[in-house]
C-alpha cells in the first residue's frame, strides 16, 4: 500500500464546507498544515474561523469535503476520538467545569486518556499519577497557586489560562486555540502570549487570534478566511501585502 | 472529606440501629419506608445531581424490580436472594433498554423522554392483566427470610432495609467520587468540553442511566416486601414525581440530602394524609417552596453556607 496523500501533513482539508440552511459559513476551504507549523487564521467577524475549528474538532459534521489529521481520514470521526487521536481544542467563549475545582478541571483533562476514566469504585485520590499530572500541567501554566478554588471564582485571565492547561493536559499533537487572549488586558495578552511562545514545538498549534500583533508574533504563516472562503494564504509579510486582505480585513 | 463523611454517616446508621429497638412499632416502619425511598432518591441522584440529567421515569425500574420480586414470592415461592436478582437484573436490563432512547435526548426533552418510558411500564402494569393481575396488582408477598432469621417483624425489617441503604450509600459515595464520578459532574458542566477531552460522553451518561436503574431496582426490592403489595401506583408517575422532589428537597448532588428529602416526604406524607386527602397540593407547594427558597436543597444550603 503506498502512503495515502498528506501523511506528511499533521492537518489537511478538502474541500470543507459547511451550509446552515440556505447560508454557506465555510465554503469549500482548502488547507495544509505541516507538524510543529504554527498557523494564525485571521479574517472579520462572521468569516466562518470559529465554524471551521468546529468542523476540524468534529463538534459539527461537515456539508461536503474531507478532514485528514497526520494521513488518517477523520471526516467522520467522532470528537471525543479526534480527541483521543491527538486533536485538542480551546475555547472562544471559556467552556470549563465552573463548579469544580481547578485540579479537578486538570484531572477530568489528564484522565480522559487514560483507562482510568472508567475507574467506579477507587476514590480520585488513590490515583497519584493522574494527581501528579495534572499538577504539573497547572504549574505550566501558571495556576498552581490556584489548583483549590473553585473554577467559577477564578478571574477571567485565570479562566483562559486554565483553557489552554485542559487543552494541553492530554499532550496532543494538533492544538486549535479559538482565540486565546479573547477579553484579556493588553498585560494579560502578553502573559498569555509568553505561555503560547513556550508551547512545545512539536505541537502542531492553528490559532484564530484577533489580536494582530499576536497572531504574527506566534506565528509564521496566515490563512485568511473572508465569508466562509479562504482568500490569502501564505508568509506573514505577503499576506500583509496582499491587496485584497489590505482592503477588507485591515480597512487600508 | 471522604472518611469525615464516613464516618458522620457511621454514626447516623448507629444511632438508627441503637434507636430501633427503643421506637413503637409505627414510627420503625415509617423509617423503613423512608430508608428505602432513600435509596430510590439516591439513585436518582446519581442522574440528576451528578449527571444534571432530569429523569422523571426512575418509578420505572424501582416499579419493575418490585412486579418481579412480587410475583416471583407469591406464584413461584422463590426466595429472598433468586428474588432480589431477578428484581435487580430486570431493572438493570430495562435501564438498559430505556436508556438507549433517552440518552440521546437533552435537557426538557431528556425529562419528558423519560416521563413517556416510566408511562409505558405503568400501561404495562394496568393493562398486562394476565401477569400483573392489573389494576388489583400483587398482594400477599410474604417477608422474606434471611438463612434461617425471619424478617417478618418490624424490626428485623428495619436492620435489613437500614443495612441495604448503608451499602448502597457507601457504593454511590465511591462512585461518585471515583475517575467515573468526575466524568459524571463533568458532563454536568459541559458536554462539549468533555466530548473535546475525549470523553465519550453518551457512554458516561448511558452507564450512569443503568447503574440508577439498578439501585431504584434496589430499593423496589426492598418495598415489594416492605409492602407485601405491589400496584400500578408504584409505577405512576407520581411515584417519580415523589423521588424527583425526594432529591431536591434534600440536596442534588450530596447523596446524603435525597435520604434526608424521603425522610422529610414520606414523613410529611404519612402525616399530612391523617387531616386531608388534598396530599397532592402539599406536595406541590412543598416543591414551589424548594425552588424559590432552597433551590440547592437543605443539604445543600447547608454547605454553601460552610464554603
Amino acid at each position: 500500500m503506498s502512503t495515502p496523500v498528506g501523511a506528511d501533513l499533521a492537518l489537511r482539508l478538502v474541500g470543507v464546507t459547511k451550509d446552515f440552511g440556505g447560508l454557506r459559513a465555510v465554503d469549500r476551504v482548502a488547507l495544509e498544515v505541516r507538524p510543529g507549523e504554527r498557523r494564525a487564521l485571521i479574517g472579520p467577524n462572521g468569516a466562518g474561523k470559529t465554524t471551521l475549528f468546529n468542523l476540524i474538532s468534529g463538534s459539527l459534521p461537515v456539508s461536503a469535503g474531507s478532514i485528514t489529521l497526520f494521513g488518517r481520514d477523520v471526516t467522520n470521526t467522532s470528537a471525543h476520538r479526534r480527541a483521543a487521536q491527538g486533536l485538542a481544542r480551546t475555547f472562544q467563549v471559556t467552556n470549563l467545569f465552573p463548579d469544580l475545582t481547578v485540579l479537578e478541571n486538570a484531572l477530568l483533562a489528564i484522565q480522559a486518556h487514560t483507562a482510568s476514566r472508567f475507574a467506579m469504585l477507587r476514590p480520585m485520590g488513590v490515583f497519584a499519577e493522574l494527581q501528579a499530572r495534572a499538577r504539573a500541567t497547572l504549574e505550566s501554566v501558571g495556576l498552581a497557586g490556584v489548583t483549590d478554588a473553585v473554577v467559577r471564582n477564578l478571574s477571567h485571565g485565570e479562566q483562559r489560562q486554565l483553557e489552554i492547561a485542559l487543552a494541553l493536559a492530554g499532550r496532543p499533537r494538533v492544538l486549535l486555540l479559538d482565540e486565546p487572549t479573547a477579553g484579556l488586558s493588553p498585560a494579560e495578552s502578553r502573559l498569555m502570549a509568553g505561555l503560547l511562545g513556550r508551547l512545545d514545538p512539536a505541537i502542531t498549534v492553528l490559532m484564530i487570534e484577533h489580536d494582530m500583533d499576536i497572531a504574527l508574533e506566534l506565528s509564521a504563516r496566515v490563512t485568511v478566511l473572508h465569508y466562509g472562503c479562504v482568500i490569502a494564504d501564505g508568509s506573514r509579510d505577503e499576506v500583509k501585502a496582499d491587496p485584497q486582505v489590505r482592503e477588507i480585513y485591515l480597512g487600508a | 472529606m471522604i472518611r469525615r463523611r464516613a464516618l458522620a454517616a457511621a454514626i447516623v446508621v448507629g444511632v438508627l440501629a441503637g434507636l430501633g429497638p427503643a421506637l413503637p412499632a409505627y414510627p420503625l416502619t415509617l423509617i423503613t419506608q423512608a430508608l428505602i425511598f432513600g435509596i430510590l432518591a439516591m439513585s436518582l441522584d446519581v442522574l440528576l445531581g451528578y449527571t444534571g440529567l432530569p429523569s422523571l421515569g426512575q418509578a420505572a425500574y424501582f416499579g419493575v424490580a418490585a412486579y418481579a420480586v412480587a410475583l416471583l414470592a407469591t406464584e413461584r415461592q422463590v426466595g429472598l436472594v433468586g428474588c432480589a436478582a431477578a428484581g435487580i437484573a430486570l431493572a438493570a436490563v430495562t435501564a438498559a433498554v430505556f436508556g438507549v432512547v433517552a440518552i440521546r435526548a437533552r435537557g426538557t426533552y431528556f425529562l419528558m423522554i423519560t416521563l413517556a418510558l416510566g408511562m409505558v411500564v405503568w400501561g404495562l402494569a394496568f393493562r398486562w392483566v394476565s401477569l400483573t393481575k392489573g389494576d388489583n396488582g400483587v398482594s400477599g408477598v410474604p417477608r422474606p427470610e434471611l438463612g434461617t432469621l425471619s424478617l417478618s417483624a418490624p424490626l428485623p425489617f428495619f436492620y435489613f432495609a437500614l443495612v441495604t441503604a448503608a451499602v448502597s450509600w457507601a457504593l454511590l459515595g465511591l462512585l461518585v467520587t471515583s475517575p467515573f464520578g468526575l466524568g459524571l459532574k463533568g458532563i454536568r458542566g459541559s458536554e462539549s468540553r468533555m466530548e473535546a477531552l475525549g470523553y465519550n460522553v453518551w457512554l458516561h451518561k448511558y452507564l450512569a442511566f443503568v447503574i440508577a436503574g439498578v439501585f431504584a431496582g434496589i430499593a423496589g426490592v426492598l418495598w415489594a416486601y416492605y409492602n407485601g403489595f405491589v400496584g400500578p401506583t408504584d409505577v405512576q408517575l407520581v411515584t417519580s414525581v415523589e423521588a424527583l422532589l425526594m432529591t431536591a428537597l434534600g440536596g442534588p448532588g450530596t447523596l446524603i440530602g435525597p435520604v434526608l428529602g424521603a425522610g422529610i416526604i414520606v414523613f410529611l406524607k404519612n402525616f399530612v394524609s391523617v387531616y386531608t386527602k388534598r396530599w397532592l397540593l402539599i406536595l406541590g407547594a412543598v416543591y414551589i417552596g424548594v425552588i424559590l427558597f432552597a433551590p440547592r436543597g437543605v443539604v445543600g444550603a447547608f454547605r454553601r453556607q460552610r464554603r
